[in-house]
């Protein structure tokens, strides 16, 4: 494996850490990229900026602890798989399977997030300013304090929360700007099968649950109407969310929301084991 | 042609880590302005971790436009001895206007174990096609394919249009057929990860029939009820490969059955029933008759393509995924809005905006609905951006209901 140095900028004075992704514009190979960012946390920096990204593969790849990583560019498939703790924030959009399996810390997409984004996470937070792709947060958990979060500005396409077992997902079907001004979106925000087997958790669209279509619900989720606690939850999360991309989160809030989730607390028992169980 | 004669393992296949994709890259000037394959090159080859350096190849449109009336046949052969055979065949029928070997480097690729690789231009005799030439010249492409004991294979054998493809990483293909000396106006790029079949010269993508040549990733689980549909119109699959019914399929349905491609589409990717059920009443009649008719073209797996073609005169770029998205794809939109470019990954486009050389500035990135063509073509610009319903901005006019049966 050839060996790339040139590339990788000291700023000693702010403690960031520059890598060009695509030194004489050419991309590195991403075992490249990885290693040199394993090398530069090895020399105790926090903070790395990478610039000119095409497409590297598992950055941020396993980290964990108080890191921060800016990806301008394109990351490439599995941003920030298995992380646990780091925050990654890409001013772009990202490739498919951002976040997959993540266990904790923040990935921030100042862009739009292609198909599933965010698979099996267990913990840590998602927040896109843009759209999602087909089979976002699929077959996500939680357990006691680790749950995953994760918000979308615009809308998802089918299979949303397929499998979900835990978490919280929203869905704001905004067109939000630079300024932090937005627009709502015309049209459905959701598509079908929506939370399909699901088994715990939450997903909360911001529409009115009479203009959700009922064949966009998925097998064993029911839609209701979110209650007191549900929206200090939201409020929450919506709060930190306004903050990164600069939207009112009055505005937010002012939204009506609606709420699906599992339609029992195990609907799917008789399929798995006998009733004797 | 022995397909395990040209096989061949790259070192790198053995401790480089194996991903299963393949990657599919190409763009379309839509006002028609010639460019080189430098782009399209620099937007397969950044595709590097989607392929495992068994196969890959090129498609260029308006790459002959001194010679843009004859067909231009682009051979695989075994050897010298078979290329005379089949001129000869060929000359059974027609006028071999031209004769060439393929511009190749065959001192720096060795390794690449390279057949005889050979470009006739051809014009068949009128009193043998009766009128249609395309016609003659698929029957034709089709027995060169079957006829010659497995020794010689098309291809492609469009006007104006040519395919490159063989058996190695994209790069080592793109500097064998010396890629960035030929100009077009839409060009198409695949590097292929085989997951069923060997990878071999001749199974490498595009697949090519005529002026169509598709592209793809993913699995075609239809294969066998799809081949034997298409032999009942005289169709041989004979490559190995799953992707080659899709180039058939296309020529059916869009050519010879004359079916708009956003149509033809529906019958590749037809909407589920309980889909269907929610449509109006034109529409239901619409797709319930296109999934009669065309239920063995049904297109089945997950899949991701490209399809450059020539629909009635006009280059036309068509993509399309399966019903579920299994495969990803993107569409790029230069800033002028009249370049078109389709990826498997966003990295390609990258790969150009900060390319100094190549450099294209594609400023609207979207991901196109699963089962929705996006159709672009030269001429007419952007047709379907793949983000639509599957009956927006189609006129429909159904004719005759079908009658009313109360019990």
């Amino acid at each position: 494996m050839h060996k790339v140095k040139d590339n990788i900028n000291y700023d000693a004075g702010h403690k960031v850490v520059t890598i060009d992704a695509s030194p004489n514009r050419i991309p590195i190979k991403y075992q490249v990229l990885n290693e040199q960012i394993h090398q530069i946390l090895n020399e105790g920096y926090k903070h790395i900026k990478l610039i000119n990204v095409v497409g590297q593969r598992f950055i941020g790849a396993a980290l964990s602890g108080d890191i921060r990583l800016e990806v301008h560019g394109t990351p490439g498939n599995d941003l920030g798989i298995f992380m646990d703790g780091p925050t990654i924030e890409v001013f772009g959009n990202v490739e498919d399977q951002a976040g997959n399996t993540m266990n904790g810390g923040d990935i921030i997409i100042h862009g739009s997030a292609r198909d599933v984004t965010g698979l099996s996470a267990r913990a840590g937070n998602i927040f896109v300013k843009g759209n999602g792709g087909y089979r976002c947060a699929v077959h996500i958990k939680q357990f006691r304090h680790k749950r995953p979060v994760m918000v979308f500005g615009g809308s998802v396409r089918q299979f949303f929360g397929e499998y979900m077992a835990g978490g919280l997902l929203i869905v704001l079907g905004l067109v939000i700007k630079e300024d932090g001004t937005f627009s709502v979106m015309e049209g459905n925000i959701v598509e079908n099968a929506i939370g399909t087997g699901i088994h715990g958790g939450m997903i909360m669209i911001a529409r009115p649950k009479e203009e959700i279509p009922c064949h966009f619900l998925g097998v064993g989720t029911k839609i209701s109407d979110p209650i007191e606690p549900d929206m200090k939850d939201l409020e929450k999360v919506l709060e930190r969310y306004s903050q990164i991309f600069h939207v009112d989160s009055k505005e937010l809030l002012e939204m009506d929301f609606s709420k699906i989730t599992a339609i029992s607390r195990r609907p799917f028992a008789s399929n798995y084991c006998s009733r004797s169980l | 042609m022995k397909w395990e004669n040209y096989t061949t393992y790259p070192s790198s296949f053995k401790d480089d880590k194996v991903f299963d994709a393949c990657g599919i890259s190409g763009f379309i000037n839509t006002d028609g302005k010639i460019e080189n394959g430098a782009k399209v090159v620099d937007m397969i080859t950044c595709l590097k971790d989607r392929e495992n350096g068994l196969g890959a190849g090129f498609a260029v449109y308006g790459c002959f436009p001194d010679q843009k009336d004859d067909y231009c046949f682009q051979m695989i052969l075994n050897d010298m001895e078979t290329k005379d055979g089949v001129k000869h065949f060929m000359e059974k029928h027609g006028k071999v206007t031209k004769e060439e070997p393929i511009d190749v480097d065959v001192e720096g690729f060795v390794s690449l174990n390279p057949p005889v690789l050979w470009r006739f231009f051809y014009q068949p005799d009128e009193d043998k096609t009766m009128g249609n030439d395309d016609d003659f010249i698929m029957q034709l492409h089709m027995k060169i394919n079957d006829g010659f004991d497995r020794n010689a294979f098309v291809m492609s054998a469009g006007k104006n249009m040519a395919v490159f493809k063989g058996n190695g990483w994209s790069y080592e293909i793109a500097d064998f057929y010396k890629i960035r000396d030929y100009e077009g106006y839409m060009w198409l790029a695949h590097s292929r990860f085989p997951t069923n079949t060997p990878g071999s010269w001749f199974g490498a993508h595009p697949f090519s029939l005529l002026s169509w040549s598709v592209i793809h990733n993913g699995e075609i689980t239809s294969y066998g009820t799809n081949k034997r549909y298409l032999e009942m119109f005289g169709y041989k699959c004979n490559l190995l490969t799953d992707t080659e019914v899709l180039a058939y399929l296309f020529d059916l349905l869009i050519r010879r059955h004359d079916i708009p491609p956003t149509i033809a589409t529906l019958a590749f990717n037809p909407p589920l029933y309980d889909t269907i059920e929610k449509m109006t009443k034109e529409q239901q009649i619409v797709v319930k008759n296109i999934r009669m008719a065309y239920r063995s073209a049904m297109v089945n797996g997950p899949f991701s393509i490209a399809v450059g073609s020539v629909i009635h005169d006009d280059p036309t770029l068509i993509t399309l995924t399966d019903r579920k998205k299994l495969r990803p794809q993107l569409i790029g939109e230069s800033r002028d809005g009249k370049t078109f470019f389709v990826s498997s990954e966003e990295a390609s486009f990258q790969r150009l905006m900060i390319s100094e050389e190549n450099h294209a500035e594609i400023t609207n990135v979207w991901a196109p609905r699963a089962g929705m063509p996006f159709i672009a073509r030269v001429g007419t610009g952007l047709l379907r951006s793949g983000k639509e319903e599957p009956f927006e901005k189609i006129t429909l006019h159904v004719d005759e209901y079908p009658p009313e049966v109360s019990i």
